[in-house]
């Protein structure tokens, strides 16, 4: 890719030239559509495309910004073509969740952040791929079809909010929303080479995200910088009486946020070798180089221990199965989506249920049956809701010293297809990093910070405390502000 | 060998809040005619992405519920889901409350024949109703509209022993549930819902006997027979020497008999957990004194009021305690009366007339015309024989449709006695003056003839003369006529 295509300019570098005139939404719209073409018979981002709605959201974009600019009012995104996880309610559009069992289901509401979004200016693109509602860790368990990174298209793009990364990664996107359950926006992001934030649990509505695993699941933004991350999350971020569990409006200081590369006394807990985790070498050279570059900022580099963090994955694997055993019940056959044909009720739901499922789903969904099975219940489910109090409390004690912690997203970069399909648990061990976090309900971002040998992207992770998203960003943001890694583009060579 | 039964309800009440338990739709009433799926939403049909938040007005009706109960409310308690697939469950599981309910450990006061008796009640929850399976030729159906109701569960302790108990136990609870505004007691619309527990052993056996649960039952009726019918066949089985299995029971409300809907093997694991869409509910001190402050008078407190303050008899202050809105009634009308009018007269007149008219004319108390203040005319009126009992019955009647006071309605009926002195001194001046042989034999000592004079008295005015009245009239004219003539 040498010609420079506005399908590759951020978010905030795109609202300049909106605002200059120099650049039409419907121009850059078309932009993005055409590398869509282009690109996307091989990356295979997307599950759904609305070219047509895309085009009519940005002539009316353009018109807005012409009757705004008089009056001096501005919306965030208005005109910035955006793409969706679809795992994301849209109200009239197809929301599959990478499965066959809502492979036709249209939601007749929008997700609470789809709605600020569309508040908010943004022209959507379309819904992108995922693993099956959202269960994995390389968009491989797609009902549809895998999708691919577009730094090297042998290699998975992380999942499961892969669709949306490699979206933003391919220029098909200027910036994607995705679901982070245990590391679907994280894990993707590094993998990609994007900024992938994902906010502290109840800073963002979950109304109208289809439900993996409710105490875990969040929404956060996908994008190149994170300049770009922190807008996405200041339009979506915030209260919503629709869903109980998100929290009161809390502060969200974008000016401070994206001030400066002065990091004199922040105070950064540093975790790079972990107990009985092989990380590639490459990850913790770029990591280690990524702490080097803070210290030179002027951050005070600290030890820190999360002494249960090793148990996080068992965790996770009780309590997210447990709580998808139940939020899938409802796909049913009965009122929406995919049924089978039969003759009793009970051939209904076990035909339904036994076709509309992928094998990573129904392996999740007997993990969580069983774990919540009476007599069994006490010694899984509770004990790791136990062991989750542990893990959360190491945080607690951690930024009693720290003010953020760093470490990588991810043990290894991007990996081939099909390489970890087999073998189900060195799948789970591509999120063994940001489980913790996801546990915890601690906002965590991810950044590029580096390249491996083949030219995949190495995501350096940050954490904060529970709402402490400005501290995360202003931090991520200095590290941008030293480094180039984010400017790097993929460089796409397509088939056709 | 005798018998001694264990029984235990569970009552399920629709509780009376204008939305859903964790929706907006609106809670309607089934009256037949309903379109299916007409108040539904993405949460009640439960769309993917949507999410419950639980209905602050049916936490409070449940709070003041437990607390008329005197359960203790828990400072905060957790909803968790309880599942299983069945078409009408719309998520695949209920949000219901499994081990840190709403409110525990509180009791009903029960009067049976046998005396009072303290059931205990282990706990209260709230919890949402499933939709409805309709059953047609073309194949079965769902209908959500009920799905998502909210439902408080009572549940006692196995402290019920006879079914005179139970029926007590089951009408007192709705009794109270009505007048706390909780639940509708429309038995009919399936307000309320009963399930029983139900075992046997020998009297005076400290062992309890297996147990069996019969589920559905929506009448007081379906309750006590299904209970009975219960009772008598654990005691034949063990009479015959088998032994009772753990089962889950229907009742056949045609044949009289329970059925068996699923063995002990077939028990249902629900898989309950915390409900992580919802985080635990907090209930503070100061909004359970707000909610108890705001307690409404209970039917078995107002009996005993009635009795003490008013010295009723224990039948018609049960009558006129039942609804809370007949006892307002009777105590408004207490009041206007201010000592003229005796308790016991407004509380027959209550309790019988309007009673009488309530069901004739499907009214209640509610839509009543005849005010306090009203009532308490007419039975001046009547004290003063200014009207019959049988001509004061009829102008209530008139009262009822047209909404007139007394004295306008017994005039436009010409029931109105006339104790008029100038009036009935003309009469009897007449009836004198018309019948002299009639006079002259009762002024020879023949005062058997005084009847029959006053008879005529009372032919003249058409009825309308207070007979006493006209009696006295006559014998001053009689007097007056003696010292004339």
């Amino acid at each position: 890719m040498t010609v420079t295509s506005p399908a590759d300019l951020t978010i905030h570098e795109a609202v300049m030239l909106l605002d200059e005139g120099t650049l039409s939404s419907v121009a850059l719209t078309e932009a993005v559509l055409e590398r869509i073409l282009t690109s996307d018979n091989d990356v295979r981002a997307y599950l759904t495309l609305m070219p047509e709605a895309a085009l009519e959201q940005a002539a009316q974009a353009d018109t807005l910004r012409n009757a705004l600019r008089t009056s001096g009012a501005s919306l965030p995104l208005l005109g910035i073509p955006l793409a969706l996880k679809d795992n994301l309610s849209t109200r009239g559009v197809p929301t599959s969740c990478g499965s066959r069992i809502l492979e036709d289901y249209v939601p007749p509401f929008d997700a609470t952040v789809v709605q600020r979004l569309k508040r908010a200016g943004a022209v959507l693109l379309g819904k992108t791929n995922l693993d099956e509602f959202a269960m994995g860790s390389s968009t491989e368990n797609s009902a549809f079809f895998p999708t691919h990174n577009p730094w090297h298209m042998d290699c998975v793009p992380g999942g499961s909010s892969g669709g949306s990364a490699a979206a933003v990664a391919a220029g098909e996107a200027l910036a994607a929303l995705g679901s982070d359950t245990g590391g679907s926006v994280r894990q993707p992001a590094a993998f990609c080479g994007l900024v992938g934030l994902r906010p502290t649990y109840g800073r963002c509505s979950r109304y109208g995200l289809v439900a993996f695993a409710s105490s875990l699941d969040q929404v956060g933004p996908i994008a190149r910088d994170v300049n770009d991350a922190a807008l996405l999350l200041s339009v979506i971020a915030g209260h919503d009486a629709q869903d109980s569990t998100s929290l009161p409006d809390a502060p969200l200081d974008m000016a401070t946020a994206l001030c400066g590369h002065d990091l004199r006394g922040l105070r950064v807990g540093v975790l790079v070798d972990h107990e009985g985790v092989g990380v590639q070498p490459a990850v913790k050279r770029a990591v280690l180089a990524a702490v080097d570059t803070l210290a030179d900022l002027g951050a005070e580099m600290v030890d820190v221990q999360l002494p249960h963090s090793e148990f996080a994955l068992a965790v996770y694997y009780l309590i997210a199965p447990a709580e998808a055993s139940a939020n899938l019940a409802r796909f049913d056959g009965l009122r929406y989506g995919y049924r089978a044909a039969a003759d009793t009720l009970e051939e209904l739901y076990n035909r339904t249920r036994g076709e509309g499922f992928g094998a990573e789903v129904k392996r999740r969904l007997m993990l969580g049956t069983y774990a919540l099975r009476a007599g069994y219940y006490e010694a899984t489910y509770i004990k790791a809701q136990q062991a989750r109090t542990l893990i959360r409390q190491d945080f607690e004690a951690a930024f009693a010293h720290v003010d953020v912690i760093v470490g990588p997203t991810s043990p290894v970069t991007a990996f081939r297809l099909g390489e970890r399909l087999a073998d189900p648990l060195q799948m789970y061990l591509a999120d063994i990093f940001t489980l913790p976090q996801a546990l915890a309900g601690l906002p965590a971002l991810s950044l590029p910070c580096g390249f491996d040998e083949e030219g995949l992207p190495v995501g350096l992770q940050l954490t904060a405390p529970a709402l402490e998203e400005t501290r995360l960003l202003h931090v991520a943001h200095a590290y941008e502000q030293a480094t180039a890694w984010h400017t790097r583009r993929p460089n796409l060579t397509c088939s056709n | 060998m005798s018998y001694e039964a264990i029984i235990g309800l569970e009552v399920h009440a629709q509780v009376q809040s204008r939305s859903k338990m964790y929706c907006a739709c609106p809670v309607v009433e089934d009256t037949g005619d309903l379109q299916p799926n007409t108040y539904v939403c993405p949460v009640c049909l439960a769309l993917p992405g949507s999410l419950p938040v639980v209905n602050r007005r049916a936490v409070e009706l449940g709070v003041q519920a437990a607390l008329a109960l005197h359960c203790t409310v828990a400072p905060e308690s957790v909803f968790a889901r309880k599942s299983y697939f069945y078409p009408d469950l719309p998520k695949g599981y209920q949000i219901s409350q499994y081990d840190l309910p709403l409110a525990t450990d509180g009791y009903l006061e029960v009067q049976t024949g046998a005396g009072a008796n303290r059931i205990r009640i282990t706990r209260v929850h709230l919890e949402e109703d499933t939709g409805k399976l309709i059953h047609q030729q073309d194949g079965a159906w769902v209908d959500y509209n009920r799905a998502g109701v909210p439902l408080l569960e009572i549940v006692s302790a196995p402290d019920l022993r006879t079914v005179e108990e139970v029926r007590a136990y089951a009408m007192m609870l709705r009794a109270d549930l009505v007048a706390l505004g909780v639940n509708s007691g429309d038995m009919e619309k399936g307000a309320l819902r009963f399930e029983a527990n139900v075992s046997v052993r020998p009297v005076g056996a400290a062992a309890l006997g297996t147990r069996t649960e019969i589920k559905n039952l929506n009448s007081f009726r379906a309750l006590a027979r299904a209970v009975e019918a219960e009772v008598q066949r654990q005691i034949a089985t063990l009479e015959s020497g088998r032994s009772i299995e753990q089962q889950t029971l229907g009742w056949d409300e045609a044949r009289g008999a329970t059925f068996v809907m699923r063995g002990k093997e077939h028990a249902h694991d629900y898989r309950y957990f915390p409900e992580p869409d919802i985080p635990p509910v907090q209930v503070s001190a100061a909004w359970i004194e707000t909610l108890r402050a705001a307690l409404p008078e209970l039917p078995a407190a107002r009996v005993q009021r009635f009795i003490t303050t008013y010295g009723l008899r224990v039948a018609e202050a049960q009558l006129l305690s039942g609804e809370s809105s007949v006892a307002a009634y009777f105590e408004a009308v207490m009041a206007a009366a201010d000592g003229t009018v005796a308790a016991q007269d407004i509380a027959n007149w209550i309790t019988g007339e309007f009673f009488r008219l309530f069901k004739e004319h499907h009214l209640s108390m509610e839509q009543c015309r005849v005010t306090p203040l009203q009532l308490v005319r007419l039975q001046q009126l009547r004290q003063m024989r200014a009207l019959s009992s049988t001509a004061a019955k009829a102008v209530l009647v008139e009262m009822f449709q047209t909404g007139e006071v007394p004295e306008v309605a017994s005039e436009r009926l010409g029931v109105l006695q006339l104790s008029d002195g100038v009036a009935l001194q003309n009469w009897a001046e007449r009836v004198i003056a018309a019948n002299p042989t009639q006079v002259a034999q009762y002024l020879s000592g023949k005062s058997a003839v005084l009847g029959w004079l006053v008879g005529q008295i009372m032919a003249t005015s058409q009825g309308r003369a207070n007979p006493q009245q006209a009696r006295e009239a006559l014998l001053t004219a009689l007097e007056r006529w003696r010292s004339t003539s």
